[in-house]
């Protein structure tokens, strides 16, 4: 089966770097670090699917999106919403005016579940949703705009206006959504508490596992005809179109998938923090994501999964000592990315693993299959 | 417009306008199937605006496109290229980051719906075609070299060898020796007289030696419009076309 051996033999993020991310992901992480910080670790592996998804539709695509926060936001949104259904039962909100519906729209009078909610109630239409929605909406967006030809920069801030109409929306429609306090207190998913320690421990595992397997997906895709083709129109937009592509449908694949990807980390967020609020879903998370694909390598699908991690990690870090002084921080690393580092992390693990390999005294040079994290950009 | 059937291509009362600045204005263009035909102009004459116009890039105005008796003023531009049109851009426009292989494999025409190109499978017969179109244009030896370091006028043949993997009806040409070396420009000479076996050939060109060596019909285009018509030493001696364009 070529379309399996394909999986194996591409050469974007070797399967040497996807079996060291595993290894990191799933069994030294567990080990060296306690609940508290491997639940945050499991948190800034949420946003890697958002990176890997900026990864495939801005680093080979050329597609900039600074809306990816949407695709996250429904993606965590239906899961919230499964969730406090379930929290939300007669017997524990019996003190309510209308007992049986979410707390937050009791408080704000609102007497009857809205219609929209009724299907959240079933766990399989909620991971149905999770699955399709951030597809759906991407599909509804990209159609809209590369069959009209927006691209560039033009696409960059109609995504982000997006992304800002749909916070005001949440935040506006406070009795539908929770409002700016987004949706809060969930607790068990058909009765199994995700509080807990050994849900968390399996929680983030349930991440990791799903994480590589989207790094799998990329790889696969990316090594297709379809992978080359994204990259070709990246390069030369026209010379594709005049090769008998419609250059559209190539558009509004990778962005719809790259929301699919966002889309889990979503729900995974929510299921892992135990909350849902607009503030991921805005101009900021946004950005973001954008800024840990382009710190970790925007060519590299391990780059992503690295940025996301490094960057969270430093911001936790930083955040805490220097409040105000993040915000400015993270703009000049930004900043200093772009003008010295334009492939990110990955270009340096590039340029200097095969040196260092070299030196090793146990190195085996003969292997001719890079074992480097990350690919050399095409 | 009985008769435009017979032509491979027909263009007829064709007018396109930017802000009212008439590029092409009422023009009638026909070719015959495994026809090589030469349009040359002063600068501005509408030449590249044409072959926007056949390709689908610019859309017309007014006028028909018909090839082989379709209508191509109203598809789009990919489904153009389904029905055997290629078109060669003024700059080697290529992907310079694939290696010639990929670049060849990228035009083959098959996996052009995104799924298809998902699935795509790179089996024998593929590779044999990348090989045989490669050997055409010179380039076997180099196909696993990245095609941003080719030279100029390999660049120019990468992208022709793109247009021949697709097997297009018409094959468009603008400029194809622009920048290339005497003896590049020899070599594409001969490449062309023997790829337009077969099917039907526009080049557009300045370069009269060129025109002389490939033969062939010359059309003369001035402002949007035909100036003369004919092979090249009846276009030689026509009184307009020393006057607007070759000179006295």
């Amino acid at each position: 089966m070529t379309l399996i051996n394909r999986l194996f033999t591409g050469r974007h993020a070797s399967l040497g770097g996807i079996a060291l991310l595993a290894l990191i992901l799933i069994v030294v992480m567990p080990m060296a670090l306690d609940l508290y910080r491997l639940n945050l670790a499991g948190r800034y592996l949420t946003y890697a699917f958002v990176a890997l998804g900026l990864v495939l539709c801005w680093g080979y695509g050329g597609i900039l999106s600074l809306g990816q926060g949407i695709f996250f936001g429904v993606g965590g949104y239906a899961m919230a919403m499964f969730l406090k259904l379930e929290a939300s039962d007669p017997e524990s909100t019996s003190i309510q005016t209308t007992p049986g519906i979410p707390d937050f729209m009791d408080w704000n009078r609102i007497t009857e579940l809205p219609w929209f909610w009724v299907p959240f109630e079933s766990l399989t239409f909620t991971i149905l949703a999770v699955l399709t929605l951030p597809a759906a909406f991407a599909f509804v967006i990209g159609y809209a705009m590369f069959k009209r030809r927006v691209s560039g920069v033009y696409f960059a801030i109609i995504t982000q206006a997006l992304a800002v109409v749909l916070t005001i929306l949440i935040v506006g429609q406070q009795g539908y959504t929770g409002g700016i306090n987004g949706i809060t207190d969930l607790r068990t998913l058909k009765g199994w508490d995700i509080r807990d320690d050994s849900s968390q421990y399996l929680l983030y595992y349930l991440n990791a596992v799903l994480l590589i397997g989207c790094v799998l997906i990329g790889r696969w895709v990316l090594s297709s005809k379809y992978g080359r083709i994204l990259t070709a129109l990246r390069d030369r937009e026209d010379r594709v179109r005049f090769s008998g592509y419609d250059v559209a449908n190539f558009k509004i694949f990778i962005f719809c998938l790259a929301a699919f990807m966002s889309g889990i980390g979503g729900a995974m967020f929510t299921l892992q923090v135990g909350f849902m609020s607009p503030s991921f879903v805005g101009i900021v998370p946004s950005i973001e994501f954008v800024i840990f694909a382009a710190v970790g390598g925007r060519l590299s699908l391990l780059g992503g999964v690295y940025g996301a991690l490094l960057v969270s990690y430093a911001k936790t870090l930083f955040a805490e000592a220097y409040p105000q002084l993040w915000q400015v921080m993270i703009g000049t690393v930004f900043i200093l990315v772009v003008l010295i580092l334009p492939y990110g992390l990955a270009s340096v693990v590039d340029r200097y693993w095969p040196l260092l390999r070299s030196r090793l005294p146990l190195a085996r040079r003969s292997s001719a299959s890079s074992s480097s994290t990350t690919e050399s950009r095409p | 417009m009985s008769s435009n059937t017979d032509f491979l291509l027909a263009i007829e009362g064709l007018t396109v306008s930017f802000d009212g600045f008439k590029a092409i204005e009422g023009l009638n263009f026909y070719m015959d199937e495994s026809e090589l035909r030469v349009v040359i102009g002063p600068n501005g004459a509408g030449k590249t605006t044409l072959l926007d116009l056949i390709c689908g890039k610019t859309k017309a105005t007014e006028g028909s496109i018909k090839f082989r008796g379709k209508e191509l003023t109203q598809l789009r531009e990919h489904r153009i290229v389904w029905e055997g049109v290629g078109r060669k851009f003024q700059n080697p426009s290529i992907y310079e980051g694939l290696s010639v292989f990929d670049n060849l494999e990228a035009s083959y025409p098959e996996g052009r719906s995104v799924f298809g190109a998902l699935a795509f499978k790179r089996d024998e017969q593929v590779v044999q075609r990348i090989h045989n179109v490669a050997r055409e244009i010179q380039l076997e030896d180099r196909l696993d070299m990245e095609a941003g370091l080719l030279s100029h006028g390999q660049k120019q043949w990468l992208e022709i060898g793109m247009l021949l993997i697709q097997e297009p009806e018409l094959l468009m040409l603008d400029e194809p020796v622009a920048g290339m070396s005497a003896s590049e420009r020899q070599e594409t000479a001969t490449l062309l007289k023997r790829i337009s076996q077969g099917r039907s050939v526009i080049v557009i060109e300045h370069d009269m030696e060129f025109v002389a060596a490939l033969g062939g019909k010359v059309t003369v285009l001035h402002q949007g419009k035909i100036l003369a018509e004919g092979d090249i030493e009846t276009v030689k001696q026509n009184k307009h076309v020393i006057d607007v364009y070759l000179g006295h």
